[in-house]
């Protein structure tokens, strides 16, 4: 008897493997847009890793916090490179998750009957800016400081309750010691955990129903005789090998900027961050970071407080939404009607200008323009049981194609 | 479709950088060229630091003994020259003035140094250092161009001299110092070079490590690409 034999008696390791590895059948149509999944996994367990080491050194204490962020990158043996691996971590991780959602938009992924997946990755997308905001302010910066004070006071602005709750996040009347210490326990064990679960989720659900693809076919429909997707292959060795491309040149472009532009020009490690935090002394100009702008944007748009965070807050929810307010058969962008084509390009422009806007200052100018751009994102999908419901799609082939 | 947004891509990023330009920067800094790999330039500005900057503002997070091994020093030059406030390699740039006294008595406690080349950015300290000006209206004498009613008296003025400020915006030199301004220009550049340098000190090593890694990954690529065509020979 192997050693596998006696394993798979107690647990189901090889049961595991095929169902989620050498028999999962994916389609044989992944484009570019398919590698951001697996990608995402990557940067998740990077971000673990790399975290596991800061924690080592890193003091959740609003007197050495600051300084204990320098001591890991001048005094930390590779100190800096773990650091800057988290922080970069951090922007690559929002950047795979907007072109991995942007997939599902295009393709149609979140349609029935991958429901679920898509609201578990939401659920995702919503925990994982839970953990950047907590994450930001632990390096205890002015960025990290005033950002979370401004964040923070949005609940505030909820009504009856509004100021308590402000309060009971923050432990404190302004972000102090006991907000950084909370944040600290949010950011290193909850998040995660909850972020871990989700995940698991979010591959169960994919694997029970199958993966969707470029074509939007579903390739369940055209077995062999034992029982295989003709236009199916299995994922390992299939593509473990073709995403060990993808992960090479994202670990290139993603070295290209931890080596040689940490802060991105301010993008990823914000100039004022360098500066420590001062209850006394607010910066000119509160910018959160970039994968925030959009929301932020919104915020601003709407001229009461109160509208403003529902806005924002329904921003994130119509997103969850999707399933249910598109009306097409029709998956893949491939095949739609002129109406959602249309569409899904004036929503990506509305969603990157309002994140360009939401780092500005708010001129009368701009202002106008994030009213615009707001009006346009919340159209595409409130208008959407409307225009998908009478769009001129495509006969969808089949089977599904390749070039 | 892929011509249309394009298309819409280039249109709406034309419209906010022609925005952009229209805004414009707030006021003009004098550029510097610094060099982090010049090691006398470090070292100079090391001399100037210890003598000038770190009797009022600490560099807290930096070690004596990182400093002079990456500036090509002994432990024994460094402790011998460069060494004012402690006796200890070991120990960071730490100041002996306590921050309340330095509050009464210049309105504001003097920042720590360790990392204000990340925070204000080289060219800004450069002209900062360069742009003192005779004020009468100030408590110390002087005022600043790139920092409006500064708390910080012109201490490199018997280097630089005293410059007074034209009704065109020009500076012009009123009193001359023991420097030529080609010269004071150099001794900045070498103290922001050395700034630079404490508010990141392992960034050489960074950028020295970073090819070698592009170098793998460039090689690990050409060899994924020939794994995965192998695979995927029989998939059609």
């Amino acid at each position: 008897m192997s050693m596998m034999d006696w394993i798979d008696a107690r647990f189901p390791a090889t049961k595991m493997w095929k169902e989620h590895l050498s028999e999962y059948y994916a389609p044989k149509n992944f484009n570019f847009w398919y590698f951001f999944g697996s990608l995402a996994l990557l940067i998740l367990v990077l971000q673990i890793v790399t975290g596991i080491f800061l924690t080592m050194n890193y003091k959740p204490d609003a007197e050495l916090a600051f300084a204990s962020v320098e001591y890991i990158m001048r005094d930390v043996e590779w100190g800096w490179l773990i650091r800057y691996l988290h922080s970069t971590g951090a922007s690559a991780f929002f950047v795979v998750i907007y072109l991995h959602m942007f997939r599902g938009l295009m393709y149609g992924s979140y349609k029935q009957p991958r429901e679920l997946i898509w609201i578990f990755g939401m659920l995702l997308y919503v925990v994982l800016m839970a953990e950047a905001f907590m994450g930001y302010l632990l390096p205890w910066g002015q960025m990290s400081y005033w950002g979370a004070q401004v964040i923070i006071s949005l609940f505030g602005a909820l009504p009856v309750i509004g100021e308590d709750l402000a309060l009971w996040i923050r432990g404190d009347y302004v972000v102090a010691d006991a907000t950084l210490n909370r944040f600290f326990a949010m950011h290193v064990i909850a998040l995660p955990i909850v972020l871990l679960g989700l995940v698991v989720a979010h591959i169960l659900a994919l694997h029970e129903v199958g993966s969707n693809n470029p074509d939007g076919v579903e390739i369940k429909k055209h077995k062999d005789e034992n029982g295989k997707p003709l236009d199916g292959i299995p994922f390992h060795p299939y593509y473990t090998v073709k995403d060990l491309v993808g992960v090479v040149v994202f670990l290139f472009i993603f070295s290209l900027v931890l080596f040689y532009l940490p802060e991105f020009g301010g993008w990823f490690l914000e100039k004022d961050n360098f500066i420590p935090a001062d209850p006394l002394k607010t910066p000119e100009h509160i910018v959160p970071l970039w994968y925030f702008t959009p929301f932020y944007a919104i915020l601003r748009a709407v001229p009461d407080k109160l509208f403003g965070v529902i806005a924002m807050g329904l921003a994130i929810v119509m997103l969850f939404l999707l399933p249910w307010l598109d009306r097409s058969k029709t998956r893949s962008i491939r095949y739609r009607g002129p109406y959602f084509r249309t569409a899904l390009v004036v929503f990506v422009i509305s969603f990157l200008a309002l994140g360009y806007l939401g780092t500005q200052p708010a001129t009368s100018l701009y202002t106008l323009l994030a009213q615009i751009f707001t009006v346009l994102y919340f159209a595409f999908f409130l208008l959407m049981p409307i225009y998908t419901a009478f769009d001129k799609d495509k006969p969808v082939p089949e089977r599904v194609t390749t070039k | 479709m892929r011509n249309l947004t394009l298309a819409a891509f280039i249109s709406i990023f034309s419209l906010f950088s022609t925005l952009a330009i229209a805004a414009g920067p707030s006021s003009k800094l004098d550029q510097v060229d610094i060099d982090l790999t010049d090691k006398a330039s470090l070292q100079r500005g090391a001399h100037t630091f210890m003598n000038y900057c770190l009797s009022c503002h600490g560099a807290s997070l930096m070690r004596y003994n990182r400093m002079a091994k990456d500036l090509g020093l002994t432990d024994e030059q460094v402790t011998d020259n460069l060494m004012f406030t402690t006796d200890k390699i070991g120990e960071t740039m730490q100041i002996a003035m306590r921050p309340e006294d330095a509050k009464k008595w210049f309105g504001v406690a003097p920042p720590d140094l360790s990392v204000i080349a990340r925070a204000r950015g080289t060219d800004w300290l450069y002209t900062y250092l360069r742009t003192f000006y005779l004020d009468n209206s100030r408590p110390m004498g002087t005022n600043n161009l790139a920092f409006k009613d500064v708390g910080m008296p012109h201490v490199l003025w018997e280097q630089q001299g005293y410059q007074a400020l034209g009704e065109d915006g020009h500076l012009s030199v009123a009193q001359e110092g023991a420097l030529t301004p080609r010269q004071y220009d150099m001794m900045s550049r070498d103290l922001v070079n050395f700034l630079a340098y404490i508010s990141e000190p392992s960034k050489l090593q960074r950028l020295a490590l970073g090819k070698w890694v592009l170098l793998y990954l460039a090689i690990f690529f050409v060899i994924a690409l020939a794994l995965k065509k192998a695979y995927w020979k029989d998939v059609h």
